[in-house]
């Protein structure tokens, strides 16, 4: 259908919004993900998109400028990095709690200090309390084709949320993978087509008040109108994600799973990294350990009971973070979702929690292979699993 | 207002969104108040000054003629809109002939 070319994760994202027939781009440079805009206004120039660019002075104003332009009825679009997007904070709830359907491309990169520039998490992972439908790819080709979805997802009148994209900053946002880049903006558009009239907008023939006062007998409402939003979010993702497969022939899923079925060691893990825990499962099979792998895509509405069911029968979990809250109760915050979502769903499976990777320290299959080995420990002693994270790849 | 059925999440407008123009006007802020404003016409001289201060336009011209007792005539005199009023009490702290008494909410 499309065309097979050389593209970084950033260059993939750019030719997706362009796909798309995105509006209105307003976005603040950072690093890594400055290339991503940077390629949308050469499509611009080239009159390849036909899309207003707003330069701004600040991601504070990318992402209120986003939400103005969303809130006219625009398809729009911006993309940020850790400090950019702890700058636009305030304004990630304020475009989920008016229900704009704004796409924002995350390129995840540390949170500084000391300042970093490379991959972890952190910033991701700060923002999944924000309202936000939130996915995170492993591979070019998925960064391409999670922006055409986002559209699709975010602009479903029973859903109407910002869709966060995330990719890992350099690990993919830099490298050069084969992406196939659809030609024909029709078929994208028949996929994910524009709908503003099936939403409130600001239109001078129908006035509305968007964003006004809600004092205490209003505010609760809104809120939990919100939460039932996310909930319906992930009955749209699957049939989103089952149509993207009958139009484009690639499949994803919430939660993608590699050598499961018999495994009995199993590893969580998000981003760029599955990829390496995903090669890595194909060398211990070799060696005859029984491993296998979920990543997870989803993140934002979290697959709780799907998760649950997928390692109900295993002997041990380990769940890789590469991201760090500290004093959380534990500091791993894909490890506490699992946990709590095995609780939730009374699944006695024994869990141990990983943090490695921060601030882009390449993750091997040394590191993954020490994390085997403290599963393999756990699972054959029966000790007691440690309530604290195992750190994986610092220094002592 | 307070006392009717307010809409439950299913019902309302998603995002907060107010779909009827204007509506503010049907709000009533008298439970705001604990004093209210009260003009004594008898001793009103019609110099507009609440009118003027009142930062809700809540003092409203009403055209009428009054004649007060010691027989003065005019041909307007001041309300005031207890649907709107905050009791800031203003208007009273500005007239000039201490016309507008501030009176305590009895609920």
């Amino acid at each position: 259908m499309g065309k097979v070319i050389p593209l970084s994760g950033n260059s993939a994202i750019a030719y997706a919004v362009k796909m798309c027939d995105v509006d209105v781009v307003s976005a603040y440079p950072i690093t890594p993900q400055t290339t991503i805009v940077e390629k949308i206004a050469e499509f611009i120039a080239n009159g390849e998109l036909d899309a207003e660019m707003l330069h701004v002075e600040s991601e504070h104003s990318a992402l209120s400028a986003a939400v103005g332009a969303s809130a006219t009825g625009a398809r729009v679009f911006t993309a940020t990095s850790s400090q950019g997007l702890a700058l636009m904070y305030e304004i990630l709830f304020i475009a989920s709690g008016l229900r704009l359907p704004v796409v924002m491309a995350l390129v995840t990169r540390a949170l500084s200090p000391p300042i970093n520039i490379w991959c972890d998490h952190s910033d991701f992972m700060a923002a999944a309390d924000t309202g936000w439908i939130q996915v995170m790819a492993s591979t070019n080709q998925e960064a391409f084709d999670d922006v055409i979805m986002a559209y699709k997802l975010a602009e479903d009148p029973r859903v109407l949320l910002p869709v966060m994209t995330a990719i890992d900053g350099y690990i993919m946002s830099h490298t050069i993978e084969p992406v196939e880049v659809l030609e024909d903006k029709d078929i994208v558009l028949k996929f994910a087509p524009k709908n503003f009239k099936r939403r409130y907008r600001l239109d001078p023939d129908n006035p509305v008040t968007i964003g006004p006062l809600g004092s205490p007998n209003w505010y609760f409402e809104f809120k939990r109108q919100h939460y039932e939003a996310m909930k319906v979010a992930k009955q749209v993702f699957r049939e989103v994600v089952t149509e993207f497969k009958k139009v484009f022939g690639r499949e994803y899923s919430e939660l993608e799973t590699y050598m499961l079925d018999d495994a009995d060691i199993v590893l969580v893990s998000m981003g760029g990294l599955a990829g390496t825990v995903r090669a890595y499962v194909d060398r211990a099979r070799k060696e005859g350990i029984k491993l296998g792998a979920i990543r997870v895509k989803l993140f934002r509405p979290f697959p709780q009971e799907e998760i649950a069911k997928l390692i109900s029968n295993k002997k041990i979990v380990g769940v890789i973070d590469r991201a760090l809250a500290p004093g959380a109760v534990h500091g791993g915050p894909l490890f506490t979702e699992v946990a709590t979502a095995i609780y939730l769903n009374k699944v006695d499976v024994p869990l141990v929690g990983f943090i490695t990777g921060l601030g882009g320290r390449a993750v091997t299959f040394d590191h993954i292979s020490e994390v085997v080995k403290h599963l393999k420990k756990y699972s054959e002693e029966l000790r007691e699993l440690p309530k604290e994270p195992i750190f994986i790849g610092v220094r002592e | 207002m307070s006392q009717t059925k307010l809409p439950g999440w299913r019902e309302l407008p998603i995002g907060s969104v107010i779909t009827e123009p204007g509506n503010t006007a049907k709000l009533s802020f008298h439970t705001w108040r604990t004093f209210r404003p009260v003009i004594d016409k008898e001793k009103c001289v019609r110099c507009g000054l609440c009118w003027m201060y009142c930062p809700d336009a809540a003092i409203v011209e009403v055209k009428e003629t009054y004649v007060t007792k010691s027989g003065k005539k005019y041909e307007v005199s001041y309300e005031v809109n207890y649907q709107y009023c905050k009791g800031c009490g203003i208007c009273a702290n500005e007239c000039p002939v201490k016309a507008i008494t501030m009176v305590e909410e009895v609920r």
